[in-house]
Formats: C-alpha cells, structure tokens, sequence
C-alpha cells in the first residue's frame, strides 16, 4: 500500500464474501533486549519500532525516533459507520496503537441473534460478519503498512453470546469482551442464562486464542463513589476469572480490566496505587489490561489528559500488559478522529517517558500501603464468604450484593437487584437429556454423541471451525440502511477529491474553535453562538466552558458545521523543498565551515526577525555551527557586500521588512547587481527574508532564495548547506 | 437500615493469616462460588447456544434463529438441535444442511418429535 494514497472503501467492501481472516488469536509485542540502543537513548521497556510511524513532535530533536513500548496500546474506534472508522483505524495504528477496539451499537446486547450487513449504528457499530470481513481486511493492509499486527476486538455479550463467539472464531477476531456479571448488572439479561451462555461463549474464544477482558470496570463507572467499590471489584475480577478457567480458557488469554478508580482533585495515587497493587497481587498469571478512568470525565480535555497520564503513572508504577486508551473529548461527544490518536500519544508518551522507572524507584514494603493492600483484600474475602453464607452467586445478586455505594462489609443497600427468574430471556435455559447432542467443536459441558463418534463434526464431514468454506455468508438485508448507500451520499464530492473538515464521518463538516471573551461565563456563551451565526457555522454548540474568573474572562470551545468544499486541484500550493536532517546540516558544517554576513538593509530599523533566523536561542543557524557576522540594522548595501568579501562568506542574508514602494524588491535587485559588479556573484549564495517577502518574489529579484513569515532557522541551514553543494 | 462497617469485628479470623494464605483463601472461596455456576452450564442449553450450533454446521444466522425458535415450539431443544437435524436427515434422506432448511420452513417436525420424543429424558 502506498503511504501517500488513501484507503479505497469501495473497494474494501468488495469481495467479502471469500475473504478469510490471515490468523486466529491475540499476538502480544515482543519486547527488545534491555538497553536496546534507539537513536541516542538506551531503552528498558521497549518492543521493535515501526516501518511506518507519526512519532511525537519532539522526536525531531532525537533522531525521529518512536520507542514503541513493549505494551500492547488500545484505542476504540465506533462512530457508528465503520467505513469511517477504518480510515482512523490506519491514523491510530501510525501513532502506535495495536489494539483497536470497535464498540457496538446501542442495543446490540439485546437483539436475540446475528445482525447481518451494514446498518449504521448509535454511539457504536453493529458487529456483523460483513463489518468484520471488512475492517479486518483493512487492518490486514495496515499491518502490513506500520509492519506490526493489530489485534481487532469486539464484544461476546447479551442474549446472543455464542452465536457471536461462534461468529469472531470463525472470522479471527483477536480479542474480546466476555463477561457473564456485565450482562447480569448493567443489561439486565436473566442470570441463569448469562452463565449459561458464557461458558460455551468462552469454550469457543479459548479454542482460538481470544484474549479475554473481563467487565469489572463498568462496577467502577456505575458506583456513586468509585474508590469505595474496590473490595468489590476484586471479586468480580475473580468470579470471571474462576469461571473461564472453568470453560477452558487459559490464564494468559485472561485480562482483568482494571481503572484506578479515583481522580483529581482526590488524593488519586493515595487510594488507587495501594488496590492497583492489591489486584495484581491476587491475580498472579492473568493479564492486565490498564484502562483509563472516564468515570469522572469532564468536558476538558486538558483536565482529562492528566487524570489520564496518572493512570499511566500507576501502570507503569505497577504492571501493564494491555494499556487502553480513553480519548479527551469522551467526556463531551463521541470520539473525533483526532483525539483516538491524541489519547494513544499520551499514552505512548507517558509509558516511553517512564520507561525503566522500576530501576529507580520501588513501591514500599511497609507503611500505609502495604496496609491498605492487606485490607482490600481481606474486604474482598469477607465479601467472598458471605456470598457463599447467603448461598451462592444468583442469591447474593437478588440481596443486591454488587454496585452497592458503600465500602464492603458497610452496606448502604442500594446495591443492583436482579432475580433468577427475571431479566430479558428468563426461563430461556433447558436441562440436556441424556441423548443431547451437538456435532459440532469447541461445545461446552454435556455431548453425548452417538456410541464410537471419535470427533464430533465428523458427523456432519467438519464444522465451520474446521471448515471455514461452510461458513454462510450474508451480504445486506437492508437496501436502505447499509454502508453502500451511505458512500453513495457523498460519491460525487468523494470522486472529485473535494475537501471538507471531518471529525467523525466522511465530509460531516464539524469544527470546532477555541476562544475567550473577557466576560461571564452565560454571557460568553451567547456571544460565541451569536458569533458562530454571523460566520455561517450551523448547529454551534458550546462544548467547553472554563471560567477564568467571574467577570474577567471565559474561556470557550464551540463546535458547529461548515458546508464549505475546498477543491484542492484549485489551490496554489507552492512547491515544498525537503530539509535535510539537522544532523546532516550539522556534519556537512562541520567538515566544511560556513560563514554568512547578516543584516537589515536600507532605511530599514528591523532586526527581530534576522535575530530570530540566526541566533542560536531561537533555533536559528548559528546553532548549526554557521559563523554569522550580524551587521545591525540599516545598513546599506555596499556595506554588506564590503563585510561578505572582507570574511569571504558563503552567503548573505539581508532582512527586508519595509515594502513601501516596492523597497525590497529594489534592495534585493540591488544587492544582486552589486555582487555581480564584484565579481562574487557565482560564489555566493544571497538570501532574502521578510515579512511580505516569498521565495518566488526573491528570485525574481536575482536572490538564490526568499524565506517569509514562520521559517525557521533549520529551513535556512537547509538551504544554505544544499545550495553551497552546487556552487563551485 | 444501612450496615455500619464491621470491618474491624469481621475480619478477625483472618488476622493469623499469611498474605500466601489470604491469596489462597481467596481463590478456594471463588471456586466454591463458581463450581456451582460452571456445572449448571455444563447440564444445560439454551437458544443461543443451540443456534451457536446450528451456525457452526454451516446455517445462515437467520437460518439457525428459525429452526431454533420451531425446535423450542416443539419442546424438543432439550435434545440439542444438532441432533434434531441430523435425525431430520436421517428421516428424509437428504443431506443434512437440506433436512435443516426444511425445519426452517416447518416441515418434517412431527416425525422428528416422534422418533426423539420417546428418547431418553
């Protein structure tokens, strides 16, 4: 795949029907040597670099290097039409994601069965075999791409549970969701049946190596204090884990989903490193997948960003094997593309940034966290034991045992309720008779199968398990609501290349736009819509609001629409010249010195930007090892070519920043005819820069190169250095 | 009625215990509480699971909901609805996938309940 073309969707949603799946099974990083040389660093915690990445901004003064950390990084993707979602997909995987979860759409839990085609979903995806196919046939193209596997995960819940298993074994689906208690507390579905279900649900994941994650976290997001629920959350982490060892699944295809419950401006470290500790301490041998706390999400993103780099502190502090990634905007809206990566590179960041932090600091063998420790568990025992008294799972859940908001043994007895013979598909389970049989792999509990059956699809010549071509393929049974007729909407903008602003669905037209006005907080808020009206965004929202004082100022973001296309074959983009790398500027200097003559010329009293291209603080050339010789500023003209023979520089760079009368443009002409009066002109370079100056306008004017607003010294080191290599 | 955290009285018998044992005691009182749930699971079926089955012999999502649905009708789920079909097949002569589809239109019930309904309870 070419990096430079876009992922062709119509063509991705052709063919489905004999796509297979190019593995089963989860795939971990492999973590690299401790002390693994990248770039100028040695690396403690790391796992093999991509072969195609976006690394962090700062990464250019480091070689541009992307440690990728020997954790796997997670980030969901489920806007609800997944032929956008895939093209976010390919952005995550660049930024180090290898996990990419896909929610599914409200209400999926409970529909009794498969859903089939495309339908467009809410706050999610419908999972279906086609969605499948194709987003794992796009992933097949990005892993290919960044040159490592991505896990694709999704959901085994609700009242379809093994048809859905059945469903990501056949179709490779790496990692999923399973967990009965999710389905019991937060989807009310009948209890017996949820067991039931999930046993068979499991047997199927474990014979293709799914890695499971469990659903505890949701008991977090639902309690009324989440850091009261801990005791709590290590029985239910220990219920699913008991019982899928039960069904057969191994303990490494096992992950706990675990968030550190708390958030600012709680003391969060204080009361979740001691059961983040606690955890991993009970569940020795499973996996542990770190998910970032939303439960106190608010509309910041900035407020988000370090509630979330603290999670990552107590991952890193503790152990991480699965690091997911909640996006900064989920406290207003449904992700944007942006913050999927956004979220990734935070915890890119944070997990490179405190890489080998172990070597350096050890969690206390004493002291108020070890007591906690022995108390969160001893909680979570005592919690265990009465269960037992009052006679068992199904019985402490009709005592309303689970999501009670006070801190186990204290019960404030507002705890979830739900009954044996209650919820959605009560009375839904039937007892096996002794001739019950099913001719198929990987069934849970009681088969018996016919007297000398030595495998059990031998009865039916093999399963879908082991035959895949058996398997039936369903393409849409909607006309309407399905993913060819939603890119049929916008096929003509599609086809002509127009752009419009997204941050969601192909050409929605959403932007958003950060501003302040030194007023209230209501007041602010009216004004920013009134404004949004008068600039022609439609349906503007306020999605943020931060006061900075009652009066003084507020800060706002608001989002709207724009129906503006952008035709980009009509855009006058000027041509970009390549910089080289800093390190080859350096060397180059290095092995051959440079000396340029700088200055502001004519009536001309300027100086900042001159400054600023060549002073070191800046960034500028001297930084790369240039001798300047800055004369001031209005100097004239003579005075510069006099100062460049006089040092014999390779280059003079002047500033013009008056224009009045076309003065620049007269001064640049000049200094070109002066030189070449002189007889330097073939051997130097001469450069202008300026506000209103372009390249284009300087070499019209007999300059090698005009530099204008926003360049940077790197720019003119480049030039300079690439321009001498073709002089004689 | 709220209950006051009686942590403190409670947790008295486990004060002598090592955090070894405490893990242990622990992971022996969750097998007490799931061993119950996975035998439960082992002993029965359900229509999720029977069409989990019926997908797995080849059938059509839509195809498995409806002769799950017709096999419940017919109390017979009981007998795994793979094993219905094949008795279907057997009765007809036709290829099983062929048995199946003609369970989905609600043809061949009545034999299939009589040949299994006398079956082993």
């Amino acid at each position: 795949m070419d990096v430079n073309k876009k992922l062709n969707i119509p063509e991705l949603l052709k063919d489905l029907e004999s796509y297979r799946p190019r593995r089963k099974g989860w795939t971990w990083r492999k973590s690299l040597p401790r002390d693994t040389q990248l770039g100028p660093f040695k690396f403690k915690q790391i796992s093999k670099s991509l072969k195609n990445y976006v690394p962090l901004p700062a990464a250019k003064y480091f070689g541009n290097i992307d440690p990728q950390p020997e954790c796997i990084i997670t980030t969901e993707i489920a806007s609800g039409r997944f032929e956008d979602d895939i093209r976010r997909m390919r952005m995550a995987a660049w930024h180090g994601a290898d996990h990419i979860m896909v929610i599914r759409t409200a209400g999926q839990s409970h529909y009794d069965g498969l859903i089939e085609g495309s339908p467009e979903g809410i706050g999610g995806v419908p999972i279906t075999r086609k969605q499948l196919r194709a987003s794992r046939k796009a992933l097949d193209i990005i892993e290919d791409e960044v040159g490592r596997p991505i896990n694709f995960h999704s959901y085994v819940s609700g009242v379809a549970g093994p048809d859905i298993a059945v469903l990501f074994a056949e179709e490779g689906v790496n990692g999923a969701h399973q967990d009965p208690q999710y389905n019991v507390l937060y989807r009310n579905v009948n209890m017996i049946r949820s067991f039931v279900d999930a046993a068979e649900a499991k047997k199927l994941m474990a014979s293709v190596d799914m890695l499971q994650i469990d659903g505890a976290h949701n008991a977090n997001a639902t309690a009324r204090e989440a850091w009261l629920v801990m005791p709590e959350l290590l029985v239910q982490h220990g219920i699913n884990c008991a019982f899928s060892l039960k069904a057969g699944m191994k303990k490494e295809y096992i992950s706990l989903s675990t968030v550190p419950p708390t958030a600012t401006p709680a003391p969060e470290l204080y009361l979740d490193l001691p059961y983040a500790v606690a955890l991993r301490e009970l569940f020795q041998g499973y996996k542990m997948r770190a998910q970032m706390n939303s439960k106190y999400m608010e509309a910041d993103p900035r407020e988000a960003t370090v509630n979330h780099t603290m999670n990552l502190l107590i991952s890193r502090l503790t152990s991480v094997d699965i690091q997911s990634t909640i996006t900064p905007d989920e406290g207003r809206n449904v992700p944007w593309h942006y913050n999927n990566i956004a979220a990734t590179n935070t915890a890119k960041q944070m997990l490179i940034g405190l890489d080998g932090i172990k070597d350096l600091v050890e969690i206390k063998k004493d002291g108020p966290l070890r007591d906690k420790v022995r108390e969160l568990k001893e909680r979570a025992i005592l919690f265990l034991e009465e269960m037992v008294e009052v006679g068992g799972y199904f019985k402490a859940v009709e005592a309303g045992f689970f999501v009670d908001s006070a801190q186990y043994p204290a019960r404030n007895y507002d705890g979830i309720v739900r009954h044996a013979d209650g919820g959605i598909g009560p009375d839904s389970v039937f007892l096996r008779d002794k001739d019950y049989f099913a001719p198929v792999c990987q069934h849970y509990g009681n088969n018996n199968l016919p007297v000398g059956t030595k495998k059990a699809c031998d009865l039916i010549q093999g399963c879908t398990l082991c035959h895949p071509e058996k398997i039936i393929y369903i393409d849409e049974l909607d006309e309407e609501d399905n993913a060819a007729k939603r890119l049929e909407v916008m096929a003509d903008h599609r086809e002509k290349g127009l752009l419009r602003p997204e941050v969601e669905w192909y050409a929605d037209g959403v932007i958003s736009m950060q501003l302040f006005y030194p007023t209230s907080a209501r007041v602010a808020e009216y004004a920013a819509l009134a404004m949004a009206e008068k600039m022609g965004i439609t349906e503007a929202e306020i999605i943020n609001r931060l006061p900075m004082h009652p009066s003084e100022g507020t800060f706002l973001e608001l989002k709207g629409k724009v129906a503006i296309d952008i035709d980009p074959a009509k855009l006058d983009i000027p041509e970009e010249v390549p910089l080289l790398t800093e390190e080859e500027i350096r060397a180059d200097i290095k092995a051959k010195p440079m000396t340029i003559v700088g200055a502001t010329v004519g009536q001309d009293e300027h100086s900042v930007g001159m400054r600023e291209i060549i002073d070191i603080k800046h960034g500028g050339i001297e930084g790369f090892g240039i001798t300047c010789h800055y004369l001031g500023t209005s100097v004239s003209l003579e005075k510069v070519v006099d100062a460049a023979i006089e040092t014999a520089a390779d280059a003079i760079l002047i500033s013009t920043i008056i224009t009045h009368a076309d003065i620049h443009r007269i001064n640049m002409r000049k200094l070109h005819d002066l030189c070449k009066e002189k007889g330097i002109r073939d051997k130097i370079i001469l450069i202008s820069g300026g506000t209103q100056v372009t390249n284009d306008i300087a070499v019209e004017e007999g300059m090698d190169a005009g530099f204008g607003r926003g360049t940077h010294g790197h720019a003119v080191a480049s030039f300079l250095v690439d321009k001498r290599r073709t002089l004689k | 009625m709220e209950r006051k955290d009686d942590f403190k009285d409670r947790r008295k018998h486990l004060d002598g215990l090592s955090d070894e044992q405490l893990n242990k005691r622990f992971w022996d009182l969750l097998d007490q509480v799931v061993d119950p749930l996975a035998d439960l699971a082992m002993t029965h079926t359900s229509p999720a699971i029977e069409r989990s089955v019926l997908l797995r012999m080849g059938f059509s999502s839509l195809e498995a909901k409806s002769i799950v649905e017709k096999c419940q009708q017919f109390g017979l789920l009981g007998k795994g609805v793979g094993n219905v079909v094949l008795k279907a097949s057997a009765i007809s002569g036709r290829p099983y996938r062929e048995a199946g589809l003609e369970l989905a239109q609600g043809n061949l019930w009545s034999q299939v309940e009589a040949e299994l309904a006398g079956g082993a309870k």
